[in-house]
């Protein structure tokens, strides 16, 4: 066990050190989500009071979009160098690595959307009409399922031909369940609503599922070459 | 089992225009619905099939990562491709009938969306297929259908919930059935079974075939390169 943890705390610092200095993949998904912020802002009319009930979908969609810039990244790294080779021929666990990757990937993208959406908030005039603390779990759970399932498959289009592509296409149709789930939850605490409380634990249930799902699954894959 | 192939073929389509005829001839027109009712005949069982390849198609994904036999990853193609083509079938003649008798060509209700979603997910583990080219394709692929599988159940309890907020059209009207309906429909039932289970097997061995010649021509160049 504590070689599973230190071999993911050295991968995961190394990792974060790595985006640290270049701030790579930060920058263009902050952009990157700015600019969908701001292209949305422009094709659906901000201020109308149908804000509140379409803001849940323009947010998480702009997220999606901009994790898939993030996931792309993930392993592109470690090939350049014959880093995955070294990896799988060493004894380390696979599920350290993989954890290390999904744990960096959701630092990253709760990043973003920590700037992400007071500014959406902004253009939008939104104001939570419904118990706000919600979307808190809402958007942990959220970001965890974009980014548990987002790093397996960029891991599995590695193998494959035009990869940038393949993510989304393996990515999206998997995550309709979470989307749904993230959307209706923040759409009903924004207009205050009714109760979140069963797109929250669909959610969780999602986590846990695919978390475990990938887990089982990630040496199979690592070592598929 | 070369030779069952051409009497199971034939079999099949004399199944075929029999349960053809069943639907189009011999079953009554339904009072309100009117004769685009009959599309049902080949809907239903369409969907029935294709949710059995789909469950063919895990199984043998399950086999394959077990067992890491060639022939369970090549009927797994084989179910997936011809799952895709009834599942396709079902999204086309669904919005044909739901036009006249819904008045729309397309509701997110309970069964559409889920049948979409299935198709969705096929369509990527396809797409994927055709994306890798490396011998891992059959495991990144199986991968993929178990991914597929855990999705489905979370997909059903995410629209029946978002269904019972929002009031759909209801499907089935309750009602006694007419026999003869019933009898057009079960044929057909068959029928399509038979035939979608003909056609995957065809694939299945035209599969393994495509192996077969694959690796001679590898081994062939091989050849060319040693001597």
């Amino acid at each position: 066990m504590s070689l599973l943890r230190s071999i993911t705390l050295a991968t995961l610092t190394k990792d974060i050190r790595l985006e640290w200095r270049s701030r790579d993949a930060i920058n263009s998904m902050l952009f990157f989500s700015l600019l969908v912020v701001v292209i949305f802002s422009f094709s659906f009319d901000p201020n109308a009071e149908e804000s509140r009930e379409i803001a849940g979908g323009l947010i998480w969609v702009a997220f999606l979009f901009a994790a898939v810039v993030a996931l792309n990244q993930t392993w592109a790294r470690e090939l350049r160098n014959q880093v995955l080779d070294a990896y799988r021929a060493s004894p380390a666990p696979a599920n350290a690595l993989f954890v290390a990757k999904a744990l960096g990937n959701f630092i990253l993208v709760s990043l973003l959307e920590a700037v992400m959406a007071p500014l959406f908030m902004i253009f939008y005039n939104l104001r939570a009409l419904g118990p706000a603390w919600q979307l808190i779990p809402v958007a942990i759970l959220g970001t965890w399922a974009l980014v548990v399932n987002g790093t397996f498959f960029a891991a599995m289009s590695l193998r494959t031909r035009s990869r940038e592509i393949m993510l989304p296409l393996l990515l999206f149709p998997i995550s309709i369940p979470a989307v749904q789930s993230m959307v209706e939850a923040t759409r009903i605490l924004l207009a205050g609503d009714g109760s979140a409380r069963f797109w929250i634990v669909l959610l969780l249930t999602y986590d846990v599922v695919f978390t475990t799902a990938c887990l089982a699954l990630f040496e199979t894959i690592l070592q598929a070459e | 089992m070369k030779r069952a192939f051409p009497i199971l073929a034939v079999l099949t389509a004399l199944l075929l225009t029999y349960s053809t005829y069943q639907a189009l001839v011999v079953a009554p027109t339904e009072r309100t619905m009117g004769d685009v009712q009959r599309i049902f005949y080949y809907h239903v069982p369409s969907a029935w099939t294709a949710f059995c390849l789909f469950f063919v198609n895990l199984i043998a994904s399950l086999t394959y990562l077990l067992r890491k036999s060639s022939k369970a990853d090549a009927l797994a193609v084989a179910a997936a491709e011809v799952g895709v083509v009834f599942c396709t079938i079902v999204l086309i003649t669904g919005p044909i009938w739901a036009r006249p008798v819904w008045g729309i060509w397309w509701t997110w209700d309970l069964r559409l969306t889920l049948t979409l979603v299935l198709w969705l997910i096929y369509v990527s583990y396809l797409v994927l297929r055709r994306f890798s080219d490396s011998s891992q394709t059959p495991k990144l692929a199986a991968v993929l259908a178990i991914f597929g599988a855990l999705d489905v159940p979370l997909v059903y309890f995410s629209i029946w919930f978002f269904r019972t907020q929002h009031p759909q059209p209801v499907i089935g009207n309750g009602g006694s059935l007419d026999p003869r309906m019933l009898h057009a429909f079960l044929i057909n039932l068959f029928a399509f079974s038979c035939f979608g289970a003909m056609v995957c097997w065809w694939r299945y061995r035209l599969e393994l075939l495509h192996r077969e010649v694959e690796e001679m021509e590898s081994l062939e160049s091989l050849r060319g390169v040693t001597q």
